[in-house]
This record gives C-alpha cells, sequence and structure tokens, in this order.
C-alpha cells in the first residue's frame, strides 16, 4: 500500500525502539538527511542501521550515532577524516560493528529484496573478514557464504516520484536506493519532485513503485533539489 | 635465481610519483574498463590520452567518469568514491550499488590500480587496516577490487619510512585478497607477481643486486626488452 505523506515526520513515525533501518546514501550523496533529522526526533532507539559508512560530520547519520540511537552499525567504511561522533561511541564501546566488504553489503542487501538465502563470494576469502564464516572451492576459487541483509524499514532519497511510487534518481545519489527499497518490509523515500501517474517514462523507471511504501516532497532536499532545477 | 642474466630494463633515476602514474597510465590497453583506487593511484587519469579510450569506472555507481569538478560543475549528486566530486563524460552511465559490484565482482574490469602497505611474493594483498590495537578498521570495496578485477595493479614506494620493503614474503597486516596482485609499480622497481614469485621488469636508478640486497625475496629477470625513458610524454 502506497501512502503520500504531508511531513518526514509522518513518514517515520512508525518506526519502532530496536528496528533494523536502512539509509541510503555513500557518503553525502543520496543520503535522506531530512528523514534522519525526523527520526532523530520521533525518539525511536536501539536501532541497527545498514549504511556505507557510519556518518559524516554534524548532520544525519552522525547525529542519530551522536545521540545514541544506534546500538549497531553494518557497514563497510566506518573511519573517515570526519567520523568524529562514530568514532566517539565505538572507542567508548557503546556501539557495535559489524564490518562488511562493500560488495558484499550491496549483494546482500540485493539478496534480501530477491529471495535468495545467500550466495558464496570470492570476497573476502582468506581475510579476516571470512572467519568463522563457510566456505567452499567453486572453480577453483575459495569462497565464502554470505547471508541476506533484511531491514524493517529502508529511508532513501530519490529525485522524482510519480503517483504510482515509481522512482528515478539522479546521477551518484543512486548508489544504495533501489536495493534498499526492495530489501525492507516498508520503504520510505524523500523526493525533491512528484509528477502525476504517467509523467515518468516507464522505459526509465529505476525502481518500481512495488517496493515503495511512503513518499514525502521534501523541498530544497540538498543537491537534488538545487541542481535539478 | 639468476642475478647475472639481467637483461631488464633500466632507468638511471627513482621514479617520482607523477612519472610512476605516467608508466601504469601508458601500460594501460586501448579500449580497457579501469577502477583507481583512492590517492596515487588516482593521479594515473592525469596521463590516460583521449586515443587510449579507457573508460572509467567508480564503485559508486558510474562508468565514463571524468576529472574532478570545479568551481561550477560541483555538484553533490556526482562524487567519486573517494567522495571528491567529479564531472561525467559522454556516453556515462549510472547504476545502483549491486550492479556497480557486480561489475567488479564478475570479472568486467579489466585492470583496478590500488595503493598497498604490503604485497606477497606470490601476490596476497594488505591494503586496508594495519591490525593496529584500537583502530577502528574500515575496508570499503577493496576486497571487491582485489580478487574481481582481471589484473590488480599495486603502486606504492618499495620501501616503508623505516626502510623496511613492502614486498614481502608472506604479509604481516591483515590480508584483502589472496595471490591477487598482477604487478607492483615502485619507485625503485616493478614487480610482476604471482604463483612463481616475483620477476622484475624494470629498475629505476639501482640494479638488480642492489634490489635484492633489499627486498627479502628471491627475485628473477624479466625477458630482454628495450630501454624506457620515464620521463617521455
Amino acid at each position: 500500500m502506497l501512502n503520500f505523506v504531508d511531513t518526514v515526520v509522518d513518514a517515520v513515525a512508525g518506526i519502532k525502539d530496536g528496528s533494523t533501518v536502512m539509509i541510503g546514501g555513500f557518503g553525502n550523496a543520496g543520503q535522506p538527511f531530512e528523514l534522519i533529522d525526523a527520526l532523530l526526533e520521533c525518539g525511536a532507539k536501539e536501532l541497527t542501521v545498514v549504511n556505507n559508512n557510519a556518518g559524516q560530520g554534524d548532520q544525519g547519520l552522525a547525529l542519530l550515532i551522536k545521540e545514541g540511537r544506534v546500538k549497531k552499525m553494518i557497514c563497510s567504511f566506518p573511519r573517515q577524516s570526519d567520523s568524529w561522533h562514530f568514532d566517539a561511541k565505538y572507542k567508548a564501546g557503546e556501539i557495535e560493528l559489524e564490518l562488511v566488504p562493500q560488495g558484499n553489503l550491496a549483494e546482500r542487501i540485493r539478496a534480501a529484496g530477491a529471495g535468495i538465502g545467500g550466495f558464496f563470494t570470492p570476497t573476502g576469502y582468506g581475510t579476516m573478514l571470512a572467519e568463522g564464516k563457510e566456505t567452499r572451492i567453486i572453480d577453483g576459487r575459495g569462497q565464502v557464504f554470505e547471508t541476506p541483509i533484511h531491514a524493517d524499514v529502508a529511508l532513501i532519497k530519490a529525485l522524482r516520484a510519480d503517483g504510482k511510487g515509481n522512482l528515478v534518481y539522479r546521477k551518484t545519489a543512486r548508489n544504495f536506493g533501489p536495493i534498499m527499497a526492495a530489501a525492507a518490509k516498508h520503504t520510505i523515500v524523500q523526493v525533491a519532485e512528484i509528477v502525476p501517474t504517467g509523467g515518468l517514462d516507464p522505459e526509465n523507471v529505476v525502481t518500481p513503485g512495488i517496493y515503495v511504501n511512503s513518499i514525502v516532497k521534501v523541498a530544497g532536499s540538498g543537491n537534488t533539489a538545487e541542481k535539478a532545477a | 635465481m639468476s642475478l647475472t642474466e639481467t637483461s631488464i630494463q633500466t632507468s638511471d633515476a627513482p621514479m617520482g610519483r607523477d612519472d610512476l602514474a605516467r608508466l601504469v597510465a601508458r601500460d594501460i590497453a586501448p579500449g580497457s574498463f579501469v577502477n583507481l583506487g583512492i590517492g596515487q593511484p588516482t593521479l594515473v587519469s592525469n596521463y590516460l590520452t583521449e586515443e587510449q579510450n579507457v573508460t572509467l569506472h567508480t564503485e559508486n555507481g558510474m562508468l565514463g567518469m571524468g576529472p574532478a569538478a570545479e568551481d561550477d560543475e560541483i555538484d553533490g549528486d556526482l562524487i567519486n568514491a573517494g567522495k571528491i566530486p567529479v564531472t561525467e563524460l559522454p556516453g556515462a552511465s549510472y547504476f545502483h550499488h549491486a550492479d556497480s559490484f557486480a561489475i567488479m565482482r564478475g570479472g568486467h574490469l579489466d585492470i583496478c590500480v590500488l595503493g598497498a602497505f604490503q604485497v606477497s611474493a606470490t601476490g596476497d594483498l594488505a591494503n586496508w587496516h594495519t591490525g593496529a590495537p584500537g583502530a577502528i578498521p574500515a575496508v570499503g570495496g577493496a576486497m571487491d577490487l582485489a580478487t574481481g578485477a582481471k589484473d590488480v595493479f599495486v603502486m606504492m614506494t618499495l620501501l616503508t619510512r623505516d626502510g623496511a620493503s613492502k614486498i614481502v614474503e608472506s604479509c604481516t597486516y591483515p590480508l584483502t585478497g589472496v595471490g591477487c596482485v598482477t604487478r607492483v609499480y615502485t619507485d625503485k622497481a616493478v614487480f610482476l607477481t604471482g604463483p612463481d614469485g616475483v620477476t622484475v621488469r624494470e629498475t629505476f636508478g639501482t640494479t638488480l643486486e642492489e634490489l635484492q640486497e633489499l627486498v627479502p625475496v628471491p627475485l628473477k629477470a624479466a625477458p630482454a626488452a628495450g630501454r624506457r625513458d620515464p620521463g617521455a610524454p
């Protein structure tokens, strides 16, 4: 069931304590800042967050971590020059980290959305990130068994939605959006623009509306709105 | 080991970072699809020529990446894997993260160029984590690139600040990938690595004998070829 909601706070109101939340974005590109701010405001805690990074600077995911709402991060690249809120929580032992090679992160998310129970991949074979995991030699190569990552909720950002919830993105802000939309039970999307049904070329739809549950228009939604105008 | 059969190419001086980047660029076959890692490997893009028709991939979802963006070109939605604003070239394409990593993991990339802490004699790579107590680990796409690209080139200085060889018998830092590196470009020499050990393709301001003093694994000389001028455009 697709809903168009008026505010970002309404959009995230149903997120419960202890949820697994996928958050789109690679660095700041595609990060749904307004939805994350609303999640902070709505007070949900004990969250497991899936994102490529663990927040930058003093905005978005970094603030959610600073405020102690995140009990566990599943990500590939937490440590950056401006990841000070994650760094502090990690060093204080106040946040759990599951470090996943970026391709495994993407494929595990994709697998969840595609109903795949797991897959073997050469990535990580023979490294400390494969310790304790099942391995096989397939076609002469060592491979590691990886399981899907499911989520209760996905928060993503797209450029434009139509009345059926079909989405198009903008440049490298697309990144994790399409696979997270498919992997979560409930997908919430912030867009810069909503067009009438039929307003998107069906050949160019990237995420079909079947994966989308809630859409909220965010005026001036970061780079997307400025540059697409 | 046959140190007397030194038929490899030589030049008089050690390679600077830019000269080395130029050398790597010249070794990339026309029409290749290439991923350049963050840091020193990024310099390679400065020396790729239009005639080479090389397509650059960035793992955050793009083929046909252009040079770094400047001034009005800067667009927060268009960044590279190092999160630096970049530009798009005619013929560029965008795709989501699982497709982008399928390009890497599915063996579709011809070459990736990475930095390294250590490379072993058989091409094991260590480039993501020092393993130091208290260090926050971050891996990104390094393991996918190392295992997925058809050829994995490493660019690094041969020696650490303390003078230890970064080409080692076996890596002491945590591994990124096993037996994945095919070539190592350093300031003192270009090495070919693989199941049969390490071959020196060319040296810069040093002899094979002097190199062998520095590197704790047996070095073989590559078959004869012409002398290379590292300063050539």
